[in-house]
């Protein structure tokens, strides 16, 4: 097990590697600097900017010092945000960006599952087609008109929710960001849940359980289930993923201050140090996250060897 | 004793025999065309294609004229604004319908971009095999771990966005599933006696690939390219939600959710619209792919 650990967490390393690279060369290659304004400036002030962030230098060492900050854990400073690095900027929005999207994954993980097993041991039958019906709603409704519809219902018509702001977190204000970010994936979840615990409900051991007289909940809870999870663990990567993505919008739509809206920001104002900084950030935690998720799917898969 | 009679029995035996013979195509179009979902979904997705095709050449107004008379009118027959205007005074009728033209031919073309990638891709790596496919796929694996979606929207915010850099950026990421499928499926393929026959003739690496097994490979690809379409639709939409895709005045169902969902408050319509035709379109794609997915798979027979 230890091995594999290993190999899998040295195997993480090249994908990094290349996101940042990929990161570093594209913002070079792009046409206009981030100091390109309306009026030109003078030279020297020119000059003197492009020391400053080190822009003078041939690419390759400027590749070569980027890489190295980025070791030490130093994403530089925020072209755009003078007064701010890129690091204060994250660190401020990612309390907000984690609560939104890590309480999205989690209950899209555990209403997903739980949808998806009812619908599967009551296959075919009025409970299974409304779950799917609901569920191919979910999957076709992508999140950025969800939201709109949400605020439209619930905050302008109804007047029960805020339509938008933070507000420090109160409940009332993260209700309908987090229902727009978790539905497409409930979905998503729950119609993988269904078809993988079919599968495993018509498989040899569990007709031995229930041969054996076990209770059906026994037979679900302690022997279908775990196998069953198996495609749903594997999905949680590009979920994950997924939903860090969607949570831009979101943030976008609600006016959220996390780490998103400035992605967007950065990314309209050219600020390049805020922009690469987030994409890395974004990168690393979601390869953490695919590391995690290959570990735990290893120790739930008896089949794979290590 | 055989007489004439029954040879002529014999033949006639054989060949409505060929006739009955089901193949796997006419097995797939039969339970396909039992699926009152997916039929449905081709229907409408149809009238969809047709309508926004067709119709804004029917109507008396262009998309991006302005009027400035009508400014957030609600639908109304009586004006010619069947959907209503949106903030400019523009038709949004025909706004819609044309969002829509620009949404799926992005849909199609992007998807056929990363068909090409794909294929070629997967078919190789699955055709060669060894180390060759390992690191072939290894590349696949390690591409499959970056958030993408990031670095197209840096493709747009740095190159300008222009309609043809979508094309090749949303194609361009939508490969790596394709390639995982075509490789999987060549790898059975490339067993069979056809392409041994290939071999012995003297047929030439790249000639068997393209010649012999890519054409096998098209029914998966045909059930993948409904998913694909969807998919790809969505992206679009992202970006131009977010302002990185279609500029204007040229529009798509994404950028008119945007437009829509700025002043919902008061005009709900120009919001509702574009989002119906979106999620309806999403919703078809997806019914058929899942339908032809039953249909041509063989374990539930």
């Amino acid at each position: 097990m230890l091995r594999f650990t290993l190999r899998r967490f040295l195997g993480a390393w090249p994908t990094l590697l290349i996101l940042m690279t990929l990161a570093f060369f594209m913002m070079r290659a792009a046409p206009g600097g981030p100091f390109d304004t309306e009026k030109t400036l003078p030279p020297e002030i020119q000059a003197n900017l492009d020391k400053k962030y080190h822009l003078d230098e041939p690419l390759l060492k400027q590749y070569g010092r980027y890489l190295l900050d980025l070791a030490q854990g130093d994403f530089g400073p925020s072209f755009q945000y003078k007064d701010y690095s890129v690091n204060e900027l994250i660190a401020q929005g990612f309390p907000v960006s984690l609560r939104l999207g890590g309480t999205a994954i989690l209950l899209a993980f555990f209403i997903g599952c739980l949808l998806g097993t009812i619908a599967a041991i009551r296959q075919n039958t009025a409970t299974d087609y409304t779950v799917m019906a609901a569920a191919m709603t979910g999957i076709s409704i992508p999140n950025f008109v969800l939201a709109p519809l949400l605020i439209l219902l619930f905050a302008v018509h109804l007047g029960w929710l805020p339509a938008g702001g933070w507000n420090d977190g109160a409940l009332l204000n993260t209700i309908l960001p987090i229902t727009a970010l978790t539905l497409p994936y409930v979905a998503y979840i729950s119609r993988l849940m269904r078809s993988s615990m079919i599968e495993v409900l018509r498989s040899n051991p569990i007709r031995t359980a229930r041969a054996k007289g076990l209770p059906e909940h026994t037979v679900i809870l302690r022997h279908a289930m775990k196998p069953a999870l198996l495609p749903v663990i594997s999905f949680l990567g590009p979920a994950t993923a997924g939903i860090i993505t969607g949570s831009v919008v979101i943030e976008q739509i609600f006016g959220i201050p996390g780490i998103g809206r400035f992605f967007v920001q950065g990314a309209l104002n050219r600020d390049y140090t805020l922009v690469m900084g987030v994409v890395v950030f974004y990168g690393i935690l979601i390869i953490a996250f695919n590391f995690i998720v290959d570990v735990v799917y290893a120790l739930l898969d008896p089949k794979i060897r290590y | 004793m055989v007489t004439a009679k029954d040879i002529n029995a014999l033949q006639s035996l054989n060949s409505n025999e060929e006739i009955k013979g089901r193949s796997l195509w006419s097995d797939a179009t039969h339970r396909l065309k039992m699926n009152k979902a997916a039929v449905t979904s081709v229907i409408i997705l149809l009238l969809i294609t047709l309508m926004v095709i067709i119709a804004p050449s029917f109507s008396p107004f262009s998309f991006d004229e302005i009027d400035w008379d009508l400014i957030s009118t609600p639908p109304s027959i009586a004006n010619g604004h069947v959907f209503g205007t949106d903030a400019i005074g523009r038709d949004l009728f025909v706004r819609t319908l044309y969002g829509g033209r620009m949404s799926l031919m992005i849909g199609v073309i992007a998807t056929m971009v990363s068909l090409l990638i794909g294929i070629t891709y997967g078919a190789t790596a699955g055709y060669l095999g060894g180390r060759t496919d390992a690191i072939m796929m290894r590349i696949v694996d390690i591409l499959y771990a970056t958030p993408f979606m990031f670095f197209v929207i840096l493709l747009m915010v740095f190159f300008g966005r222009n309609i043809y850099l979508i094309f090749i950026a949303i194609g361009a990421i939508n490969w790596l599933d394709m390639a995982r499928i075509v490789r999987g499926q060549t790898l059975s393929l490339k067993r069979k006696e056809f392409v041994e026959a290939a071999i012995a003739c003297g047929v030439t690496t790249p000639r068997i690939i393209l010649r012999h097994i890519v054409p096998n490979l098209l029914g998966i690809v045909v059930v993948y390219v409904t998913l694909t379409i969807p998919q790809v639709i969505l992206v679009e939409s992202f970006l131009s939600f977010l302002g990185l895709g279609v500029q204007e005045p040229d529009t798509s169902w994404g950028a008119l959710v945007n437009e829509g969902a700025q002043d919902m408050e008061i005009a709900p319509w120009a919001l509702l619209f574009p989002a119906g035709f979106l999620a309806t379109t999403l919703f078809c794609f997806n019914f058929i792919g899942d339908g032809l997915r039953d249909a041509l798979d063989p374990k539930d027979r």
